[in-house]
């Protein structure tokens, strides 16, 4: 039996539902998947997805009525919920799951967090909308300016509060540069400390940065360039030589974007977390030359991977993480809806991956080794029980065609089969060691 | 295939509306007016997922073949060391049922014997489906839900009058009728016995095997003895213990399903059983206690999918099989007797020459059920248990 429908569905999307059939010609549905236009989700009850004004008018509100007493809902947090359930809830429905793949890769790799505050919560779905989405089969440097440019992450890395010593702001403030943003550009979204940059670069980098902020207060909301706050004076980036000014700060990021260093360091990336958690050079070298000759198009990049024989074999190498880990449970059983985007959201809680909530600007690892541990398998075995004490009305070897098919062994199979109960079944299932892989 | 999201997606959201609901239950049952007291009796199913063995429960050590099928997980006779508790000089209760037993001296147990559905094969969840539906077929809704649609003097606006203790909305309870649900709020593990079948699977896995058998360990669960690991009391009994004192609020529901896992014991059959029936029999025990003087009017239909194989398999435990033994106590219930025909334990008497041979249908016990104790019109009845007009109700099975 030909089990590559199914694993194009594991390893290359969210795993099977029920009620999506298997691709007949595996290439060609992944094919599909990143031609076709991206149309973002709406959070459930709303006529259209809040734009990056709602985000800051709550925050006002909130200033203006002065925080939440102890057991009151704050109307931020209950934003963010919303928006990270409507983007669970189309995880598990999506009959696009490639993309959806593509965008948790690229978001993860542009990490933004909950943990940055109210410059991030309020506008992480815009975010996740206008910078991400629309990229993820475009150029990269397109992606990168996006990512840049709004108002989430130049609040989430501080690119906001900085500003140039010696521009007109800086004199009359005393306030200098803040470079986290600047120094995590080069370290995690482009070059990567392989290119052995300098803490020289890092600075003038800074500086080349200052300018970028946002406003949430009034018109226009959202990102700003503010020439009071630039830094004057030219800059050496990795000994390229960069204007002052706004368009100074797009030459840079397509100059990191393009940088040899940068096609690597995402060509590692992006076979680590679609292949093996360490890919051979082969796989590396090819995604690089895609990257390099053509301009980072990340499309062309997508449509390569399935290409790959490495990609097949062995089927189910990865560690699902525990945000996949839950999208596929719910999936194999044929959940769908605002409300099992709700319990999704709690369940990447309790195994310790809330939704976007990373707890670092690296975002969140990608090999067995960072997920695997005594208690968080035992919080995943603990899980697989809860969620199939909510779904035990399904036909437990149904659930196991759907989830595993032709890649189930014989022992899973007998195990689910001796089970006592529906639920011990699905429990068994999400629980097998098969499921847990992609 | 192609059936399967639509009933599934229904399903689960038939049990998120349900679960929404659990967190008030316990107020809105002490809210509500209730109904006059003779109408006022209680009907508790408890479903046994994972098919009980009833000749381990209900042993018919007088029949001559018994110790010969059971060999080495025959239990002793009434009298002897770890012998059975005995139930009339045939049958004898298992002795970890000691509270059951005192309760069948006091004539408030009624223990079934030789008893199935009409279900014939051995899948676990088909046959759990079809006890469930209460038909020949599995259908979307349950025996009990239906059976709740004609329950006289009831207001619509009371969904609790029926109740899912649990996590889960058995299918029993599952259809047209809302119900309330009341689950425990605390974390949901799995029993120790899953754990070991989850860990089992793992085991192979050079990445998953270490970490679960590590998990175990530091969890507190030695992996050799995984199995010895006795339930701690927590799930059933705590789960039939508030099953109880929310049937005995003054207005409480008027039936309640609950359940309870762990009984598919194709190994290690007794050690696997002991606390299993310990975990049923404390819970029994502390729901009669909770329910105080709604006991005289309760009746508790204990069941389970089918029996398993009269003869003791390779390694020490019993394979699905199709008779087996049910319990129907409370006060309302005339024990102090065994409910059975005894088809007999010789070869020719076996169901396929393996499985005790099933002569009588639980549908009859639980019609009677419905007929003698929630005093359901025969419509009604007729309704519950569709395609079954040639299973009359049992008579007798209550105090007149």
């Amino acid at each position: 039996m030909d089990s590559r429908p199914i694993q194009a569905a594991i390893r290359f999307g969210l795993g099977p539902r029920p009620d999506q059939p298997l691709p007949a010609d595996p290439i060609a549905w992944l094919d599909t998947q990143i031609e076709g236009a991206d149309t973002p989700p709406v959070p459930a009850g709303l006529t259209a997805p809040p734009a990056i004004a709602d985000g800051y008018r709550i925050w006002l509100e909130l200033e203006a009525a002065g925080q939440p007493g102890p057991g009151q809902a704050n109307p931020i947090e209950q934003n963010f919920q919303i928006e990270a359930i409507a983007a669970l809830a189309r995880r598990i429905d999506t009959a696009m799951p490639y993309r959806e793949r593509l965008v948790e890769f690229w978001a993860n790799h542009f990490t933004v967090s909950k943990r940055g505050g109210y410059p991030v919560s309020t506008v992480i779905g815009p975010y996740m909308r206008e910078a991400i989405r629309p990229h993820v089969t475009g150029r990269f440097e397109d992606l990168l300016l996006a990512v840049f440019k709004h108002p989430a992450m130049l609040g989430y890395l501080n690119q906001a509060s900085s500003i140039g010593p010696n521009s007109p702001a800086g004199r009359r403030s005393g306030r200098g540069l803040n470079e986290n943003l600047a120094r995590e550009i080069l370290e995690l979204h482009t070059v990567s400390p392989a290119a052995e940059y300098t803490q020289d670069d890092v600075t003038a980098f800074a500086r080349l940065l200052t300018g970028w902020s946002y406003e949430r207060k009034k018109e226009p909301f959202g990102t700003v360039f503010r020439q009071s706050s630039h830094e004057p004076g030219t800059k050496m980036v990795m000994g390229r030589r960069f204007e002052e000014g706004e368009e100074a700060t797009e030459e840079a990021l397509r100059f990191l974007a393009n940088h040899a260093s940068t096609h690597r360091f995402l060509a590692t990336k992006l076979a680590r977390h679609f292949i093996a958690d360490d890919p051979p050079a082969t796989v590396t070298g090819r995604i690089e030359g895609i990257l390099r000759d053509t301009g980072g198009d990340l499309r062309a990049v997508a449509a390569a991977l399935p290409r790959m024989p490495e990609a097949w074999a062995p089927p189910l190498s990865k560690l699902r993480s525990p945000v996949d880990y839950v999208t596929a449970s719910y999936r194999a059983c044929g959940a769908s809806g605002e409300a099992v985007g709700r319990l999704a959201f709690r369940g990447c809680s309790s195994l310790n991956q809330p939704y976007w909530t990373a707890l670092q600007p690296n975002g969140w690892p990608d090999r067995a080794v960072d997920w695997l541990g005594p208690e968080p398998m035992m919080q995943r075995l603990d899980w697989a029980y809860d969620a199939a004490g909510r779904i035990t009305r399904l036909e437990p070897m149904m659930i196991l065609d759907t989830a595993l098919g032709p890649l189930a062994p014989d022992t899973t199979r007998d195990a689910v089969r001796r089970a006592g109960s529906p639920r011990d079944a699905i429990a068994m299932i999400l629980a097998s060691a098969e499921f847990q892989r992609r | 295939m192609t059936h399967l999201p639509r009933i599934g997606r229904r399903s689960f959201l038939l049990g998120l509306s349900a679960l929404a609901m659990s967190a008030n239950a316990r107020l809105a049952v002490a809210a509500t007016a209730g109904t006059s007291q003779a109408e006022d009796g209680r009907l508790v199913v408890v479903i046994l997922r994972g098919a009980m063995d009833g000749m381990a429960v209900l042993a018919p050590y007088g029949d001559a073949r018994y110790r010969e099928l059971r060999g080495p997980i025959a239990l002793p006779e009434p009298g002897q060391e770890g012998g059975l508790l005995d139930c009339g000089g045939f049958f004898g209760l298992h002795p970890r049922l000691a509270n059951l037993h005192g309760y069948y001296r006091e004539g408030a147990v009624l223990p079934i014997h030789a008893v199935a559905g009409p279900y014939r094969n051995r899948s676990h969840f088909e046959a759990q489906d079809m006890m469930e539906s209460g038909a020949p077929e599995r259908l979307t809704s349950g025996w009990l839900n239906r059976a709740l649609e004609s329950l006289p003097n009831v207001p619509s606006d009371r969904p609790e009058v029926g109740l899912a203790v649990g996590l889960d909305l058995p299918l029993l309870m599952r259809g047209p009728r809302r119900v309330g649900m009341w689950a425990p709020p605390r974390p949901v593990r799995p029993p120790p016995d899953l754990y070991a079948r989850m860990a089992e699977t793992l085991h192979a896995d050079p990445l998953l095997g270490p970490a679960v058998l590590e998990g175990l360990r530091g969890r507190g669960y030695a992996s050799s003895v995984l199995m010895e690991e006795p339930q701690r009391g927590g799930g059933f009994m705590a789960l039939a213990a508030s099953a109880g004192t929310l049937l005995a609020a003054p207005h409480g529901p008027r039936v309640a399903a609950l359940e309870i896992g762990g009984w598919d014991t194709h190994a290690d059959q007794p050690r696997r059983l002991e606390p299993v029936l310990g975990q049923l029999d404390d819970g029994l025990a502390a729901m009669r206690a909770q329910l105080g003087e709604v006991w005289d009017r309760t009746a508790i239909l204990v069941m389970t999918e089918f029996g398993r194989t009269a003869r003791v398999n390779g390694n020490n435990g019993t394979d699905h099989g199709t008779g087996g033994a049910a319990f129907l106590l409370g006060g309302v219930v005339r024990g102090g007797r065994v409910l059975a025909d005894w088809p007999g334990l010789s070869e020719d008497r076996l169901f396929e020459k393996r499985d005790l041979q099933p002569t009588r249908d639980l549908r009859a016990i639980a019609k009677g059920l419905l007929r003698d104790h929630l005093r359901l019109p025969a419509s009604a009845i007729a309704a519950a248990f569709p395609g079954s007009s040639g299973v009359d109700a049992e008579d007798g099975l209550l105090r007149s």
